[in-house]
């Protein structure tokens, strides 16, 4: 294999890539090129543009201007397929697989030399396990997509498309669903396909990751490409500073909450079992103060979903009660709980926090029943738009207004839309679950100054994130999650690394 | 020019409302029944006909004159009325294929009450019958809602069984109780004159029932893009689990879909009884329910292209009759036409990607 440096045809080279939607350019004239055996990172805010030029790779959007060569020859790709022909392989960042068939079929979906009408599975089966045994990418043929886990199913995306004779891959932001050791896990399969000489364009918001897996960085910043750098070359600060054209800082807890201040949120005894019968919780108690911030610390899959969801009303618990500024809520629907004061930012916001309307019909999701909304049930069009209009502007949501439909905002946009959303009622009570999952440096700032701003006011904030450094930056108080139990509680001045982790991983008793 | 996906990607696609790319979904409508047509003119070609004299006997037919107009608006007024109450039900993320048993249910409560009351002043009467007839389409769609939310009973199903019970209940009424006194024929007495509605077009059987309509049409349409239930309803129907977690009522939502939806379907029994048959009678309906899911797909779900849909099938149904008389193309060749377009308006997203991929190049 020669080195990345001495390749002479990059596998992949795009140039003067220009991308439109309406008058607005989501990719300005983008030079951009990764040669085979390399990782190229791109980097950018977000809407900077990153998934469309990603997507003209993978043919899912044809641009205006520019051109794209594999291996020295210009191609066109008029659709995924002729993408897929030429070796391009795509892990998107709202993952494209059919939950309900097993992994063998989503690999075989479409391809024809698996047969047309009366596909041979056995050999499919036969070949992804020899895949995932050759990357040690731990895939079952038979599982069915929809029961996996999200790692699981990246798994399979990137399985998929080796299957399909990728040599091109392109990963859209593949860490922001993983646990930190499933990231490793994933950079061990990524240097492996490096060694086996395959390209890789590597999409992340989170430098460190960035540093570790790269050989070459791009950022890009408002639909332009601003710098290209060898990663040996470059600093995680001079990155940030380049993606957005200024230092930063990220804001943190520094006062503390007076021990008297009221209870807002109380959970007790709280036990809950999925519909298989397998507990989730398993008696969790929890109390939060008017103006705290309590971090929920675990491992992603120790309850910290469905605790969420007990606490806002999208699931019942069998036991426990719950009360929220001294009501009690328990069995009460969300709708209850919102009047209430309450608020929720979903951990999953492709199905629980935004539906296919328009921006603004997504910013009053909560509040269509009251004024400006709405006035004895007839909507006011004009009120919802200023609304929508001024969330756009106090969160930098990143559009081209709030007719458009969110489902083509960016991720980080679509997050900040949600957070608005439920910021702006002025919440008593916050649930927030992954606030800051994949939006890029400055947003994140953004919305822990939010949250910040929401504890200064009174509100009692419940925290859940598998980021440590968010975790302990805003929190006064960590409870450590594990197997749907409170196994430890750390308050904010008193946090060992080591301890915390012990906890995380049931490793040591409260 | 502005870039599109050249393939869609796994968003299901469905109607995004009025902020949506409508125009371009307008325009697949119109191509999958001019599709539709263009397979219809290679048949009735097939079958020895000049396939434009077919096609403008047709026209002719439905629009040639004035009464042929008002033959084809009176068509289009049940077929509007169920094209709605589906419409509705899609709208809430629901199926109801029951609109026929709902429909005959309006229109044997509408028969009831103008039977039992003929004394009333028309201005009591004919709101009581038209209320009784939306009434009982309701009652009857309940019936599935909460079989479906109670039990988990999928609505699909039940609504087409129901439909049977329905007809079979009604057969039952018009032989018994609700039987016409010379007790020949499986239908009611005749409707006394204080309870028709005034002609619309002189000489023609055109009624202001159609103005009703015109008037409901308008009415969904507010409901559904200027009212909070209706934007609800919407996000009920595209996200439930969103819905819950934004605080709506997501079961009262959709029971309420399918009162609305049965009294929609109830209305059109109610138009056919004093409009067209003059009493209830048995086969009221030549499948008008099951025609409305078709309208209201091609209507893409909107109030406004559910009418416009509407008039397109009554012109289809009315035109058939003078097709066959004039050119002799079997009438049964137009139902084939109607059943070509139902394929072209489900393989209508292809079109769409093609348009949209046209729009890129
Ligand atoms: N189909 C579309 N119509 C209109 N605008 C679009 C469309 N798709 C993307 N955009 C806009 O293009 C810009 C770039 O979006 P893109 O998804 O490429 O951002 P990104 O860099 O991947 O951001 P993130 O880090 O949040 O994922 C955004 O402002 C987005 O709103
Ligand atoms: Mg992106």
């Amino acid at each position: 294999m020669p080195s990345p440096a001495a390749a002479p045809m990059p596998a992949l080279a795009l140039s003067g890539v220009t991308v439109r939607f309406g008058t607005f350019t989501a990719n300005d004239r983008i030079d951009f090129s990764v040669g085979s055996g390399e990782v190229h990172a791109l980097l950018g805010e977000n809407g900077a543009g990153k998934t469309t030029l990603m997507r003209v790779v993978a043919g899912l959007l044809k641009p205006q201007d520019g051109t794209i060569a594999i291996n020295g020859t210009p191609v066109t790709l008029n659709s995924p397929l002729d993408a897929a022909a030429l070796g391009i392989g795509m892990v998107h960042q709202h993952f494209m697989l059919v939950p309900p068939l097993s992994v063998a079929q989503n690999a075989a979906l479409g391809l024809p030399r698996v047969g047309r009408f009366f596909p041979d599975m056995r050999r499919v089966r036969a070949d992804l396990a020899e895949i995932s045994e050759r990357y040690g990418l731990e895939v079952d043929p038979d599982a069915i997509v929809g029961d996996l886990t999200v790692a699981g199913q990246q798994r399979v995306e990137i399985v998929k498309a080796l299957y399909r004779g990728a040599r091109i891959f392109v990963l859209d932001e593949p860490t922001a669903v993983l646990a930190p050791k499933e990231v490793e896990g994933l950079f061990r399969v990524l240097r492996m396909l490096a060694e086996a000489g395959t390209a890789m364009v590597f999409i992340s918001h989170k430098l460190n990751e960035v540093m570790e897996i790269s050989n070459r960085v791009s950022v890009l910043r408002q639909g332009k490409l601003v710098a290209t750098r060898a990663t040996a070359e470059t600093s995680g600060a001079e990155l940030a500073r380049l993606m957005i054209g200024s230092d930063f800082e990220l804001p943190h807890v520094s006062d503390t909450v007076p021990q008297d201040a009221p209870v807002r949120l109380e959970a007790r005894s709280l036990a809950y079992r999925d519909e298989r019968g397998v507990p989730r919780l398993d008696g969790l108690d929890l109390s939060v103060r008017r103006g705290e911030i309590v971090g929920i610390a675990g491992v992603d899959g120790n309850g910290q979903q469905e605790l969420a969801e007990v606490l806002t009303g999208l699931r019942q618990p069998q036991s426990g009660t719950l009360m929220i500024d001294g009501t009690d809520v328990t069995g009460s629907d969300p709708a209850r709980r919102i009047g209430l004061g309450l608020a929720h930012v979903p951990e999953d916001r492709q199905r629980t926090g935004i539906v296919d309307l328009s921006i603004a019909e997504n910013a009053v999701l909560e509040t269509i029943d009251r004024p400006p909304a709405s006035r004895r049930g007839i909507l006011s069009h004009s009120a919802i738009r200023a609304f929508a209009e001024t969330l756009i502007a106090d969160y930098d949501v990143r559009c081209t207004g709030p007719r458009q439909p969110i489902t083509t905002l960016s991720g980080g946009n679509q997050q900040k839309v949600i957070l608005g959303r439920a910021l702006s009622r002025d919440p008593g009570v916050i649930v927030a679950v992954q606030p800051t999952r994949g939006l890029d440096v400055g947003a994140t700032a953004f919305v822990h100054r939010q949250l910040l701003e929401q504890r200064r006011r009174g509100a009692a904030i419940v925290l859940v994130s598998t980021e440590l450094d968010e975790v302990l930056a805003l929190s006064d108080r960590v409870l450590v999650i594990y197997a749907g139990r409170i196994v430890g509680e750390l308050p904010r001045n008193q946090i060992a690394l080591d301890r915390l982790s012990a906890l995380m991983t049931g490793q040591a008793a409260a | 020019m502005s870039a599109e996906p050249v393939s869609t990607p796994a968003a299901p696609a469905r109607p995004t409302g009025r902020f949506g790319d409508a125009g371009r979904r307008v325009a697949a409508s119109i191509i999958a029944v001019l599709l539709a047509l263009a397979c219809g003119a290679i048949l009735i070609a097939l079958w020895g006909v000049n396939p434009v004299s077919a096609y403008g006997a047709l026209l002719n037919g439905a629009f040639g004159n004035l009464n042929s107009i008002a033959e084809t608006l009176l068509r289009a007024i049940p077929l509007t009325c169920t094209g709605l109450a589906v419409a509705f039900a899609f709208r809430a993320g629901t199926f109801n294929i029951g609109a026929e048993g709902q429909l005959m249910f309006g229109g044997a409560a509408a028969a009831a009450v103008g039977l039992a009351l003929p004394h009333l002043p028309p201005l009591l009467l004919i709101p009581s019958m038209m209320g009784s007839a939306m009434i009982a389409g309701a009652l009857w769609s309940l019936l599935p809602g909460v079989l479906k939310l109670r039990f988990g009973a999928n609505e699909l199903i039940t609504t087409i069984m129901l439909n049977y019970v329905a007809i079979h209940f009604i057969s039952f009424l018009l032989y018994g109780p609700m039987q016409e006194s010379a007790g020949y024929l499986a239908q009611t007495d005749r409707l006394d004159r204080a309870t028709t509605l005034p002609q619309l077009i002189e000489r023609t059987r055109l009624h202001i029932g159609f103005l009703i309509v015109l008037g409901v049409v308008a009415l969904s349409h507010f409901a559904l893009w200027h009212t909070s239930w209706g934007y609800k309803l919407r996000v009920v129907g595209l996200n439930a689990r969103v819905a819950l977690n934004s605080g709506m009522a997501v079961t009262a939502l959709t029971v309420s879909a399918f009162l609305v939806s049965g009294a929609l379907a109830g209305l059109a029994g109610y138009m056919e009884v004093v409009g067209v048959q003059r009493r209830m009678i048995e086969g009221l309906s030549p499948g008008f329910g099951y025609t409305g899911i078709i309208v209201a797909l091609l209507g893409g779900t909107s109030p406004l292209g559910v009418l416009a849909a509407a008039i397109l099938f009554a012109a289809l149904q009315v035109g058939a009759t003078t097709m066959e008389t004039a050119e002799g193309v079997p009438s049964t060749l137009a139902t084939i036409i109607q059943g070509l377009v139902v394929l072209f308006v489900i393989g209508r997203g292809t079109i769409d990607l093609a348009l949209r991929r046209r729009g890129s190049a």
